[in-house]
């Protein structure tokens, strides 16, 4: 059952338009409903070869030898790719954004991190043949022992999970161990507050889930092109890091995709693509690579599992007057997409409420588990159950309503938020009160009076006087890309976002960036520093001489059309 | 033994589009000679609707029935740039790429008519219909698919259009997070019932009553097909999925759908939502993207209905009869609590 409250905001929009509104059939439902939609696994190639990979069965281990003597002879083995065979065998998917130093390789070659690593790949005539010839790799592991717990891999003496972070840390803006927010001063604000509440809460790894397994079909096309038939959520994403891993040029490739069985995050990590590319290039025949079942749920990235705690300083009035947050989220064994699912989450602190002192430190944590990816409400859906149980607690302790503890603490318009910008265009307050309404919940006559319009700003719009500032978690040595950082680029003014509507385009809204100069990128190891507490903090550490400086080579970059950096 | 009712309620907001920005999408626009529309576009269409919702808003946009248009997607050599489906981006980010390569086209469109008709084009106004006409002369009308014949086989124009739409890149100081994260904020405020077992643990949801603020609904079937689908997972993430089940252990780990737990038909529980459409001033049409936030509040509403159900906190998701059960012994007993009920204070 659905309704559409019209009367909320009204006077905000102009309903009176042709198309936008309508409940418009799908353009795409006939071919959905007949069946006929062709899904990336309907392009079957006559002569068509298949891939399957050969996995670790531990957690944690060096390679010693892999012999693929006896696989390459089974019958309709075509070829079997090793990690040497990836002509540049080491990414990281945000290395299109000038983000992370690549880390993971396509096919392990020296060591495997988590159970289900591929160390090798299978192109034979039938699936059943690839799978066969998986059997009869040989594999000369050195186990390693590993750690599971993103607590315990952050201990001193942890096995190192990933040799470019050295412990099990992803380093921020090339300084820090965790991304920071500091707002106000919370330990002040604890100490003049009559309660405290305090929480843990672990959100668990999920899947994805699609119906349609993550895949690719590749073939070589004419004029020494290659098509790619994939499940991608993002085609020039995973068309750039395909380019990038196979060292050809974007325009080489030809990638087709759009009608996906599902993806809800999953389909992003662009694993398949390169793979079956590859196959075509070495066979020069169609290759298809997709996971079955028991990968998709077992090696296919899943949500990563995240934990927090969280403190509260609350007056009695129910009023919140500090929040603490300390995260942990868990990359698994190489850094996907995390690390940056954790500045969305930051930027997403408190939650949407007004809270005067604010304060996180959220780690992203290498453990010996399949790499974690994105999934719907990435860096979100985590700390949001973490917030909302937490208010329940919070409302508990102050013996108020829960629903009146939200409103009185929500944020409104022009209120002052704690990554430093105003809010504008809320709604939270108006959506308590509706659901309150219909569930027969008496409201306080305060929380039935508030608005999101109303009350924001003032005071509750002003910086606060003094931050609390330390140096916590300082790193030297190593540098995860330009992406983001604050004075690393030179500035310019940011661009005005084009408003919709029925006015004519301005000029284009995108302009190039100067080049900045190119910093050290050394694969040194990071070392922690001890914290300290002061409100002007000392100059960063010096940044090492460029000696062993890693050009990145990405075959496509986003930079030069995002504004990012370029080197 | 007995079933014991209870309600948890939560409240969230959702960043539009990806973080930080620097997320372009590209859209082009042409016409075929008789006035019908193609948009190209390499973003993708997981079953969310992404080239329905850009559908409509190029026929919007360039003033013709949506009939007139289709969207073609996800051919990296016909369609320009897209970031991708995700970060609840696309409807933001592409639909106002498209709004941008229609008013280009529709620009060209009108500057036809005006030639044809002998007026200013400032003058001309769309019907939506079909027709091109002088603003408070009907009369005095061409069709679209004339203008676009005479402006391509008369006048040597091509009706086409280009767009882009990126927010610049926001940068993060190190030292206190500020940054400028988004542009716009999904939300949404949610009510469970559940009834918990107090022999076997088991949690089933029976009811949902939510309000979710998401912009102007720029098709009304479509936002319902995702806030239903996403509170269902929602509610599947809160009491059944999980691939870890013993995390951080990584045994009895799910190979399957038999051993990878989602309700069924049957576990489903009604869902009564209101839909509130505060416009954003920089999405399409004042869009903002339902896609990924239906499912967060159910998550932490559940966590608490089953706390006034029968007094445990699970704070570990997902919420298993296990758990539930452990909880229960821990306590000796249930121990309800009714903080929301019907007409309480």
């Amino acid at each position: 059952m659905i309704e559409f409250r019209k009367e909320f905001f009204a006077d905000e929009r102009d309903d009176n338009l042709n198309e936008v509104g309508k409940p418009t059939r799908r353009q795409d439902i006939l071919g959905h409903v007949t069946g006929r939609s062709p899904y990336f696994d309907d392009h079957l190639f006559d002569g068509l070869l298949h891939i399957r990979c050969v996995r670790s069965p531990h957690h944690h281990a060096r390679i010693r030898r892999i012999d693929i003597a006896e696989a390459q002879s089974m019958p309709g083995v075509v070829r079997v790719l090793v990690g040497r065979d990836v002509p540049r065998n080491l990414n990281t998917l945000l290395s299109l954004l000038d983000f992370g130093i690549d880390d993971e390789p396509l096919l392990a070659e020296t060591k495997v991190a988590y159970k289900g690593e591929p160390v090798a790949a299978i192109i034979a005539e039938t699936e059943a043949q690839a799978r066969a010839a998986v059997a009869r790799v040989r594999v000369d592991w050195d186990v390693r022992p590993h750690v599971l717990d993103v607590e315990e891999a952050i201990k001193p003496g942890a096995p190192v999970v990933c040799e470019v972070y050295q412990t099990n840390k992803f380093i921020y803006h090339g300084k820090y161990d965790h991304q920071k927010l500091r707002y106000g001063d919370v330990e002040a604000a604890f100490a003049r507050a009559d309660h405290i509440v305090e929480g843990r809460y672990q959100m668990s790894p999920i899947e994805q889930a699609p119906i349609e397994t993550c895949g690719a079909i590749a073939a070589p096309e004419v004029n020494d092109r290659y098509v790619c038939y994939t499940s991608t959520q993002a085609l020039f994403f995973s068309l750039g890091t395909a380019a990038k891993m196979l060292t050809m040029p974007s325009n080489r490739l030809h990638f087709i995709g759009g009608t996906v069985g599902g993806g809800f995050g999953g389909k992003v990590d662009s694993l398949h693509e390169p793979i079956a590319i590859l196959g075509a290039m070495l066979t020069g025949r169609p290759c298809k690579f997709a996971w079955d079942r028991e990968e998709e749920m077992q090696v296919g990235a899943p949500r990563g599992a995240e934990r927090w705690y969280i403190k509260d300083g609350v007056a009695r009035d129910g009023r919140i007057l500090a929040r603490k947050f300390t995260g942990y989220f868990d990359s698994g064994a190489y850094t996907r997409l995390s690390s940056y699912a954790i500045i969305k989450g930051v930027g997403h602190l408190p939650g949407p409420y007004t809270i005067p002192n604010v304060h996180a430190d959220v780690y992203c944590v290498f453990t010996n588990r399949t790499p974690a990816t994105a999934m719907r409400g990435f860096g979100i859906t985590g700390v949001d159950f973490a917030i909302e149980a937490h208010m329940d607690k919070v409302a508990e302790a102050v013996g108020m309503n829960p629903i009146d503890l939200r409103i009185l603490n929500s944020y409104r318009d022009g209120d002052m938020k704690a990554h430093r910008r105003v809010a504008k265009n809320t709604a939270l307050i108006e959506c308590c009160q509706v659901v309150a309404d219909k569930a027969g919940i008496a409201l306080q006559a305060s929380s039935r009076a508030a608005s999101s319009l109303r009350d924001g700003g003032g005071e509750r719009g002003r910086l606060p006087a003094h931050t609390a500032l330390d140096q916590k978690g300082t790193v030297t040595g190593i540098d995860t890309g330009g992406y983001a950082r604050k004075g690393g680029a030179p500035g310019r003014p940011a661009q005005p976002v084009p408003m919709p509507g029925y006015s004519m385009p301005a000029a284009a809204t995108a302009a190039p960036r100067p080049p900045a100069q190119t910093p050290a990128r050394p694969a040194a190891t990071a070392a922690s520093v001890a914290s300290s507490q002061s409100t002007t903090p000392p100059p960063p550490p010096a940044q090492p001489a460029n000696t062993t400086d890693r050009p990145r080579q990405g075959a496509m970059r986003f930079s030069s059309i995002s504004g990012l950096r370029r080197r | 033994m007995a079933l014991h009712r209870g309600r948890g309620f939560a409240a969230i907001n959702y960043p539009i589009g990806m973080n930080l920005g620097g997320d372009p999408s590209q859209a082009l626009v042409h016409s075929n000679p008789d006035g019908k529309f193609t948009v190209a576009l390499s973003s993708i269409d997981l079953g969310q609707g992404m080239k329905s919702v850009t559908r409509q808003i190029a026929a919007e946009t360039l003033g013709v029935p949506v009939a007139d248009v289709y969207v073609d997607t996800a051919d990296s050599d016909t369609g320009p740039h897209c970031m991708g489906s995700f970060a609840s981006r696309g409807t933001h980010r592409v639909g106002n790429a498209v709004i941008q390569a229609a008013q280009e086209a529709r620009a060209v469109m009108l500057q036809a008519a005006a030639e044809e008709l002998e007026v200013d084009p400032a003058d001309l106004v769309t019907d939506g219909q079909g027709n091109i006409h002088v603003n408070g002369a009907p009369s005095r009308s061409i069709t679209t698919m004339a203008a676009c014949q005479a402006a391509q086989f008369k006048q040597g124009r091509t009706v086409s259009g280009r767009g882009i739409f990126l927010i610049p890149l926001s940068e993060v100081d190190p030292e206190t997070g500020e940054m400028t994260p988004v542009s716009c904020f999904a939300h949404a405020a949610l009510l469970v019932e559940v009834e918990v077992d107090d022999e076997t643990g088991e949690v089933a949801v029976r009811d949902m009553q939510s309000a979710y603020e998401l912009g102007r609904a720029l098709n009304p079937k479509l936002v319902e097909q995702q806030l239903v689908g996403g509170a269902w997972m929602g509610m599947s993430h809160a009491l059944w999925e999980t691939t870890e089940p013993y995390y951080p252990d990584r045994s009895h780990g799910p190979v399957d759908f038999n051993h990878y737990l989602m309700p069924g038909p049957g576990d489903i529980a009604p869902h009564h939502i209101s839909v509130l459409e505060r416009p954003a001033p920089d999405g399409p049409f004042g869009g903002k993207g339902p896609g990924e936030m239906c499912a967060n509040p159910v998550l932490p509403a559940v966590a608490n209905a089953v706390y006034d159900a029968v007094g445990v906190r699970i704070d570990e998701l997902p919420i298993t009869p296990e758990k539930v059960l452990r909880g229960i012994r821990a306590n000796g007993g249930a121990k309800p609590r009714q903080r929301l009920a019907r007409g309480a204070r």
